[in-house]
């Protein structure tokens, strides 16, 4: 049976021989990724406590190297770089549009939640 | 796409399943949408998680300091290593799984049985880990005190080092014992007594020179507030309520209890989804033992079930990022 995996990754800059070969590709990218984190976890260091827009900058690291494992998980694995982009949209969109508003409106409502408390209950006093 | 093998025998039926204009069968579609709301799910569980962490932003625990243990390797301080290796093991699985199904694809029934075996592996490995790291956060390590108002009290030397309750405190006399529902009321009960009661803790406390209390409130560069000896005895007293030794859903060493109970309620769905996935892998794993789809000429049920794997793998490069790094 022919197979037509897209093959190449990182936009076209590695492209591999055969599907098996893209897996093992991108479980080394994936273990590397993890292995980045891990190792920030344990040392923190000290220059990546500085704060970008309210929170720690370590803390966006994670957050877009967790990002971009999901994207390879789901582009490689789930296969979604072989699907086609009605269906690819359907879900991927979807899915993130919803989780950014659920996000902002919670955090959002956390941290005033904190502030109340914070401020010893007095939000504005007019 | 060649890559999605038409299975049923519906071609031509346009109301029938036969007319597939996302190019993916009937049964993968409906599993890329139930996963779509499996992860909406998720995520409304893990931005409660946020919303309650942003909540209580200067006193939420540091998840360096509870999860430091690796099994069999006691008394050692090694933060994420334990769950990096977990990761990496859930990664593995999901290549397992995508090479049975591209075995799969090869119509190969021997590398699909045995890449899915290795999956299944893989998953109870996981699972298995899951369950020592509750049992080891349940069963605590250094012991707290918990305040009237609901606060943590932790014990540290002067150097900061954590210190635990058995180091320092000589269990008294204890008048109070278990209740429980043969020999009290008969439908009361309660759980197991702290080892100590708070008045053995403050003798011992008095009686090491060295002590001082640790609070949950974090102070500028992240750290958790240490108090002056005179301060600490004072809380100590006047507060000092509780002993707690390890986490369950109302009391929790570490912190404060929200911790605990999202750790339980978010690991535990994920560990739920992980042995449903370990179920589902072994029925089609004997399905493919058996021929079943050597005979259908096509293995998509693999590659179903793939799906929901690496789903699982998805959610937890999340859990452990917002639980463990964050």
């Amino acid at each position: 049976m022919a197979q037509d995996h897209k093959l190449e990754i990182f936009r076209g800059l590695v492209k591999f021989k055969s599907n098996t070969q893209k897996i093992w590709g991108v479980l080394v990218f994936l273990s590397l990724v993890t292995a980045v984190e891990v190792v920030l976890g344990i040392y923190k260091p000290e220059a990546l406590m500085a704060k970008v827009l309210g929170m720690k900058l370590l803390n966006w690291i994670f957050i877009i190297l967790t990002i971009v494992k999901a994207y390879y998980i789901t582009w490689d694995f789930m296969h979604m770089r072989d699907e086609t982009k009605g269906l690819r949209r359907a879900v991927v969109w979807t899915t993130i549009f919803l989780i950014l508003y659920l996000v902002f409106i919670l955090l959002q409502e956390g941290g005033y939640v904190f502030n109340v408390y914070d401020k010893g209950y007095i939000k504005s006093d007019f | 796409m060649s890559t999605t093998v038409v299975t049923t025998e519906t071609e031509g039926k346009t109301w029938g399943g036969g007319n597939e204009p996302l190019k993916a069968s009937y049964g993968k579609m409906m599993m890329w949408f139930f996963i779509v709301s499996d992860a909406l799910t998720f995520s409304g569980f893990l931005a409660a998680y946020g919303f309650s962490r942003f909540k209580f932003i200067d006193a939420w625990p540091i998840a360096d300091e509870v999860f430091t243990h690796v099994p069999f390797l006691h008394g050692q301080e090694l933060p994420m290593i334990y769950v990096a290796f977990m990761t990496f093991v859930l990664i593995m699985s999901s290549v397992t799984m995508v090479l049975a199904v591209d075995a799969g694809h090869h119509l190969n029934k021997a590398k699909v049985t045995l890449y899915m075996f290795l999956t299944i592996i893989g998953g109870l490995i996981f699972v298995g880990s899951q369950a020592w790291e509750w049992a080891t956060f349940i069963k605590g390590d250094f012991g707290a005190v918990e305040t009237k108002g609901g606060n943590i009290l932790q014990f540290v030397d002067a150097e900061g080092h954590r210190v635990a309750l058995r180091d320092f405190v000589v269990a008294g006399e204890h008048e109070r014992v278990q209740q429980e529902r043969k020999n009290g009321l008969w439908f009361v009960g309660e759980g197991s007594l702290p080892s100590y009661t708070v008045e053995d803790v403050i003798h011992g406390f008095e009686a090491n020179d060295n002590l001082l209390i640790r609070t949950q409130e974090l102070t500028e560069d992240g750290q958790k507030t240490v108090l002056s000896r005179a301060e600490s005895l004072k809380q100590l007293k006047a507060n000092g309520k509780l002993v707690v030794e390890g986490a369950n859903l109302q009391h929790n060493e570490y912190g404060s209890p929200l911790f605990a109970d999202f750790f339980f309620f978010i690991t535990g769905f994920h560990g739920f989804h992980v042995f449903s996935g370990v179920v589902l892998n072994i029925i089609i794993f004997f399905n493919v033992v058996l021929g079943t789809y050597e005979k259908r000429k096509s293995y998509e049920m693999v590659e179903k079930v793939g799906l929901y794997w690496h789903f699982v793998d998805l959610v937890w490069v999340f859990v452990f990022t917002f639980f463990y790094l964050v």
